[in-house]
Order: structure tokens, then C-alpha cells, then sequence
């Protein structure tokens, strides 16, 4: 095959980063071993074993929430907000120095593209870290007064590994707490070389605490008697339970859970932008997304020119080795996922919808899935209802805007929305009427650290990022 | 034999390099016990409105330049302050005569307050910006923008007085002329030099060094100039007749407070009295 479509390799160096066979648990400022089982993480690209990660048990956990409490009461509440700044001025910075080093460590463990974990994740990071590092000696300004909440367990996904986490912690250092967090068991290795990244700030011990583990690491931090504060980021069914495992507790929680946001196309849209927009909304990070636009809602009269152009961008996508520069989307993150695709995309054919997926040649190790579009694609369809977390795109088709938002709207989640129309009027009066936490118009999938994101109804409640994202870890103006 | 040590030659600094006086002319600066430190640059009219095209020159890139990236520009600025920090405590110590704990202080203070002013780069906005719920189908926000150039008669606080008045001004993307403190100059132009170094684009800040009563008048009557700090100002009577120049063109103006302890933390007047406040109106609708 040649066509101007292929590329040399460009694969990026591994020799950047130095992963060990086996990691503990970081606890009260050092890495200890822990009391329970282990686990591995592989690379999804590969399948190969990357490392022995500690699966922290109830003793673990307890163990770090002490730490967290004793630097809460005797050193992090007590600090001013002006040298809390600073120990999270230098995270920023020692992120931005040892970005390269991030990028490539998140890529092999997550299997993401690297061009995206090296200009998206990374910087956005720094970025909000930097950020939050400002609030700290701010906070009377914030609106939500300047007293911290205590302990905060925090529980994260492993679509954005380094990412959630950094939307976690920033926040709550911030804001005078100190916290213990679960990385996701598939991507626990940023989050443990982030930990290295607390020491070499000289970061107080206990301020930041790494537990790894699954489920039950997870479920023993929430239900820790001695967390005052409850931050998930997953699925909406994990994100229930905790709701109703902190039920009648002292605790504060937010929660930013599934999506499946609607990408809307009007037929004055500039349509070489929307088919970007549309691409970037559902194949960006393999569409592990939780407010990806997996449901594109068209105007019946561009819906086959859409359609069309869509199909000829998709052929282009290079799917493939995440550290490949030119790689446009990488693995599926582990084996399970993949399996979940599968199925629902199986199910998606045999409730009648029409499948296609892109012709390229997939890797014969780890976990693959071409980017796929299901037309003909019916409200009551299971993919136009439930969250696929994959490339996997639906496709559904409108004739008036009354008609876009009420398909738009029909569904528990509320996470995001896109529009995409040359007429102000319009996309404002959408953007009004559309449930859905945050609005992308004209663009799709744009994260900033000043920007609050979160979600509608059983997308979960509270707002990470920009001013209002200090609220979740403040006790309030009143208090 | 004795090594004679270099001595530094003290110089403006217009449009990031370090010219001397076009004029000509030097001053005298003594230390606290009247022996002479250094002969200072005594700018002139003619480098007043040299600083004035520097810093108009600079805004457009200045303030077009994301929040983020100018709150990491003053944040470098700390960072190559802190360490210079001996440098300036000698200074201190030499100009004011004050002991080196007091001199270390201020060092402090004047870092921790580039920290605090960087942060506010990319949060001013949500803090005194705000979506405004006018009657009617219209979005309506309103955000806050620099004003322009402003010209500063600094205080005294060779240091921490200065950069606390300039601080405030670029990080909302303003473009500074400052009149640096008559007695105590030389400071100001080390500071000029840490601001060099520090990824600040030439012409931000522009430090003339000189006489405030012969170089201010000029600043306050410039019609390019959009705004006018008199913080440093100590006579009455002449903030009024600066006053009463600058309301040619309406420069925003900012009273003299020579006897500010810029010790205390400060409030956020000194960002928002040199910004506009824009409102942007657009119609929602089919």
C-alpha cells in the first residue's frame, strides 16, 4: 500500500524514562511496601509487564489517612497560603522540567498517542497546578471563604491518568488540605512518579498520599471515617455507590462521572472545522473520554455530505504504536475495555444500526479498535444510550433545533454538549436549552485550568477547575 | 597587590536594553553615610517619551499574550530575583542604611509579592469580571482589559516599594514607564536587569532614573499615555498640577500614598484601577 498517507516510523525515545520492576505504596512522604497482595500493570500497546504495583489493603489506607491527618492538623493547615503557593509553584515547575519524561511514562502506561500525552495532558498538568498554586494565598477572594475541609480521598480514572490527578490534588493543596489518592489500577505509574515529584519539592510528608489498588482500595478510602472529603472521577455506577456509601456522613463529596454528549451539526455549519470538531470530539484518547461527543446529532440536509467527508477523514486516522509521533489513536487501555466495546458495538449491528470502521491494519499484540461509526442509529438504540468509552461514534440525524436539544437532552447524563453553527444567535440559544455542564461551540474537547468543568444529572455534581472548582475543598463563605 | 574590583556603571533601561541619558547627564547617589555609590543616569524629556514608544510598542504583544503565560513571566521574575537576593540585600543595606535582617525582609517581601501579583494574572478576571443577567435574550459578559501605558512615580522602598506598584500593572498586561525613586535609584535598575533576564519582552517595563519634578510633568501631559500612578508623589501641590495634566487625554489616575508600609498585604485597587472593563453583548435566538 503507499499512499501519501504513509509516514516513516518516528517512534519517540523510552529511553527518557525508568520504570521499576516493582513499585510500594507513598505514604507519609516515602514509598513503603504494603500489606496486601500485588498487582501488574502492562502496556496496552504491547502487553508486556511494565511493572509489580502494591495493592493497598484497609490497613493501608488507614495508614495513610493518618499521615494525611497529621500533616493536615500539624503542619498544612497551620502553613500560610503564601508558602502552600509555593511548594505547588515548584510541582508546576518540576512537571514542566520533567514533561518529556511524563509524556512518554503516560503513553506506555495508558497507550495513549504520545503527540497527545506530550501537547495535551502534560502541559494541561503544569498548567493547572500553576494555577491552583495562585489560589492558595487568594482564597478570601474566592467567594467560598478560606477554610479547608481535612483529609481528602480522592479516587481517579485511567483515561487522563496524571491529569485527574492533577485536577485533584492542585485544588485541594490549595486550598489547605491534605489528601490521599487512588490512581486507576491500569495507570498507577505517573501518579507514583508524580510522587517522587512531591519529594523533590521537598513537599511535607503525609501533605500527598499514593495509595494504589482496585476497587477495594478504592471503596476503603471512601468509606474512611476520618475523610472529611469524598473526589471521584469514573462511572456512574461506582459514582452511585459512593453517593450512597457516604449517605448520612459528615462527608463532602463531587463526583464527575459518564457522558454522552451530543455533537450537534446544524447545515450552516463551517463543515471542514465540524468534521475536526466531530473527530477530535469522539477519537481523541481512543474516545476514553468522559465527555466525548459520542453522539452526533446532524441536520438531515448535510447529514450524507457529513457523513461522507467524515468517512474520508476517518481513513486517515493512524492507528497504532502510542509513541509513534505521527499516531493519531493508540490502544484501548486494557483488555476488559476492549471487551466492552466490543459488545456493545456487537449490539449495536444486531439492533439494527449500520457499522463502519476505518480500514486499517491493527497490531497483532495488545488491545486494538479501529474507529467505528454506527448510521441509522435510533434514540432507542443501547450506543445512542449508554456510555461506550470508546472509538465508537453514533450517529443520528435531526431536522429542527426544538428537535436537536429534546434528542440531545433525552438522556440521564448531562457532561457536555457541542454545537457547531456560523450564527451566534443560535448557538447561544442551543447552548441555553442543552442540560449539559459544559458547552463547546464551533470546538470540541478543550480543557483549561480556569475553565470549570463538570456535569448534569447523573454526570455528577460539583465543578472542577477555575474558581469554581476552590469550592469543593472549602468549607464555604458562612463557615 | 590588592584586586581593584569592576564597578558597575548604572544606566536606564528603555525597551529592554540599557541606554544612558540622551541628555547626557548624571547624578550623584550617596549611601546612608554620604559616600558616593555610583553617578546615575539623569533622564530627560527626550528619554521620558523614548520610554513612552517603548512601552506603547510592547503593549500590543504584552496584553495580547495569554494570562497564563504573563503569570509565568512574573513568576520567573521571582525566580530570578530570589536568586539575585544578595546582591539586592547589599544594595539595601548601601542605599538605606538599614540592618541586614531589615534588608533580607524586604528581599523577601518583594519576591513573595511578584508570587502573589503572578497568581493573579489568569484570576482578576473571575474575580471582578462576571455574566450579567440583563432583561432580555442577550448573553452579556463583562471582562476586565489593561488600560494602556502607565506612567509611575515610584516610592521610596527602593525595592519592595517598587515592585509592588509595578507588579500589579503588568501582570493585567499593562505597559509600565516608571519614574524609579529619586534618592535611591540605582535598585531600580538592578531590578531592570533581573526583569531582562527574566522572559519579560523589552519595553514592559521601561526605569528612567533622575529627577520625578523635572521628568514628570512630561509623562502626566503625554497624550500616548493612558494612565498615571502618583504613588511616590510627596507634595501636595504638585499631584494636583500632574492631576490637572493628565485629564488632557483622561488619564486614569492614581493618587499619591508615599506612606504606604508595603510590608501589609495589598488589595486588588492596584490592578483594577488601571483596567477597562469591557461588555460584550451578543443576541440568543434561532
Amino acid at each position: 500500500m503507499s499512499n501519501i498517507f504513509e509516514y516513516a516510523p518516528a517512534p519517540e525515545s523510552r529511553a527518557v524514562v525508568d520504570i521499576k520492576p516493582s513499585y510500594g505504596l507513598f505514604i507519609n512522604g516515602e514509598f513503603v511496601d504494603g500489606h496486601g497482595t500485588s498487582f501488574k500493570t502492562v502496556n496496552p500497546a504491547t502487553e508486556e509487564v511494565l511493572a509489580e504495583v502494591a495493592e493497598a489493603n484497609d490497613a493501608d489506607v488507614d495508614e495513610a489517612v493518618k499521615a494525611a491527618r497529621r500533616a493536615y492538623t500539624r503542619v498544612w493547615s497551620r502553613m500560610s497560603g503564601a508558602e502552600r503557593a509555593k511548594y505547588l509553584y515548584r510541582i508546576a515547575r518540576i512537571i514542566q522540567e520533567r514533561g518529556r519524561e511524563l509524556a512518554v511514562l503516560e503513553s506506555i502506561d495508558n497507550g495513549k498517542p504520545i503527540k497527545e500525552s506530550r501537547d495535551v495532558d502534560i502541559p494541561v498538568v503544569a498548567a493547572h497546578f500553576f494555577y491552583y498554586a495562585g489560589w492558595a494565598d487568594k482564597l478570601e477572594h474566592s467567594g467560598y471563604g478560606s477554610t479547608p475541609l481535612g483529609v481528602a480521598g480522592q479516587v481517579i480514572p485511567w483515561n487522563f491518568p496524571l491529569l485527574m490527578l492533577a485536577w485533584k490534588i492542585a485544588p485541594a493543596l490549595a486550598c489547605g488540605n491534605t489528601v490521599v489518592l487512588k490512581p486507576a489500577e491500569t495507570t498507577p505509574l505517573t501518579a507514583l512518579l508524580f510522587a517522587e515529584i512531591c519529594q523533590q519539592a521537598d513537599l511535607p510528608p503525609g501533605v500527598v498520599n499514593i495509595v494504589t489498588g482496585a476497587g477495594d482500595t478504592g471503596r476503603a478510602i471512601v468509606s474512611h471515617p476520618d475523610v472529611d472529603k469524598v473526589a471521584f472521577t469514573g462511572s456512574t455506577e461506582v459514582g452511585k455507590a459512593i453517593a450512597r456509601a457516604v449517605a448520612g456522613t459528615e462527608k463532602k463529596v463531587t463526583l464527575e462521572l459518564g457522558g454522552k454528549a451530543a455533537n450537534i451539526v446544524f447545515d450552516d455549519a463551517p463543515l471542514d472545522q465540524a468534521i475536526e470538531g466531530i473527530v477530535n470530539g469522539i477519537f481523541f484518547n481512543q474516545g476514553h473520554v468522559c465527555c466525548a461527543g459520542s453522539r452526533l446529532l446532524v441536520q438531515e440536509s448535510v447529514a450524507d455530505e457529513v457523513m461522507e467527508r467524515l468517512k474520508r477523514r476517518m481513513a486517515t486516522l493512524r492507528v497504532g504504536d502510542p509513541l509513534d509521533k505521527n499516531t493519531d489513536v493508540g490502544a484501548i487501555n486494557s483488555a476488559e475495555q476492549l471487551a466492552k466495546i466490543r459488545e456493545l458495538s456487537d449490539i449495536g449491528e444486531a439492533e439494527g444500526a449500520e457499522r463502519w470502521s476505518t480500514p486499517c491494519e491493527l497490531p497483532t499484540n495488545g488491545y486494538w479498535f479501529a474507529p467505528t461509526v454506527f448510521t441509522g442509529v435510533s434514540q432507542a438504540h443501547r450506543i445512542a444510550r449508554e456510555e461506550i468509552f470508546g472509538p465508537v461514534l453514533s450517529v443520528l440525524t435531526f431536522r429542527t433545533p426544538s428537535e436537536a436539544v429534546e434528542k440531545a437532552n433525552n438522556t440521564p447524563f448531562g457532561l457536555s454538549a457541542g454545537v457547531w453553527t456560523d450564527k451566534g444567535s443560535r448557538i447561544l440559544s442551543m447552548a441555553n436549552r442543552l442540560r449539559a455542564g459544559v458547552v463547546w461551540a464551533n470546538t470540541f474537547n478543550k480543557f483549561d485550568p480556569t475553565s470549570p468543568f463538570g456535569g448534569y444529572k447523573e454526570s455528577g455534581y460539583g465543578r472542577e477547575g477555575g474558581r469554581h472548582g476552590l469550592e469543593a475543598y472549602l468549607k464555604g463563605a458562612d463557615s | 597587590m590588592s584586586r581593584i574590583d569592576v564597578r558597575k556603571t548604572y544606566k536606564l533601561y528603555i525597551g529592554g536594553q540599557f541606554p544612558r541619558s540622551e541628555s547626557g547627564r548624571s547624578y550623584v547617589v550617596n549611601d546612608a553615610k554620604g559616600r558616593l555609590i555610583a553617578n546615575a543616569a539623569q533622564a530627560s524629556r527626550k528619554d521620558a517619551r523614548d520610554a513612552v514608544v517603548a512601552a506603547r510598542a510592547a503593549f500590543g504583544g504584552w496584553s495580547g499574550k495569554t494570562a497564563y503565560n504573563r503569570a509565568q513571566v512574573v513568576y520567573r521574575i521571582a525566580e530570578v530575583l530570589e536568586g539575585r537576593r544578595e546582591q539586592l540585600e547589599a544594595e539595601l543595606r548601601a542605599a538605606e542604611g538599614i540592618s541586614a535582617a531589615k534588608a533580607r525582609t524586604y528581599v523577601d517581601a518583594a519576591i513573595d509579592r511578584l508570587v502573589w501579583y503572578a497568581g493573579w494574572a489568569d484570576k482578576i478576571t473571575q474575580v471582578v469580571g462576571n455574566a450579567n443577567p440583563v432583561a432580555g435574550p442577550f448573553f452579556n459578559l463583562s471582562t476586565p482589559e489593561p488600560s494602556g501605558v502607565i506612567a509611575v512615580v515610584a516610592p521610596r522602598g527602593a525595592l519592595l516599594g517598587l515592585v509592588s506598584v509595578v507588579a500589579p500593572l503588568i501582570v493585567t498586561g499593562n505597559t509600565v514607564v516608571v519614574i524609579a525613586s529619586q534618592d535611591n535609584p540605582l535598585t531600580a535598575i538592578t531590578l531592570g536587569e533581573v526583569m531582562a533576564t527574566s522572559d519579560l519582552p523589552g519595553g514592559v517595563v521601561n526605569v528612567l532614573t533622575g529627577s520625578q519634578a523635572e521628568i514628570a510633568p512630561w509623562l502626566a501631559s503625554h497624550m500616548d499615555v493612558n494612565g498615571l500612578d502618583l504613588t511616590g508623589v510627596e507634595d501636595a501641590e504638585v499631584a494636583r498640577e500632574l492631576e490637572v495634566a493628565a485629564a488632557d487625554n483622561l488619564k486614569r489616575v492614581r493618587r499619591p500614598a508615599p506612606d504606604t508600609d508595603w510590608l501589609l498585604e495589598p488589595g486588588l485597587d492596584r490592578m483594577t484601577r488601571f483596567m477597562e472593563t469591557k461588555t460584550v453583548w451578543h443576541p440568543i435566538g434561532v
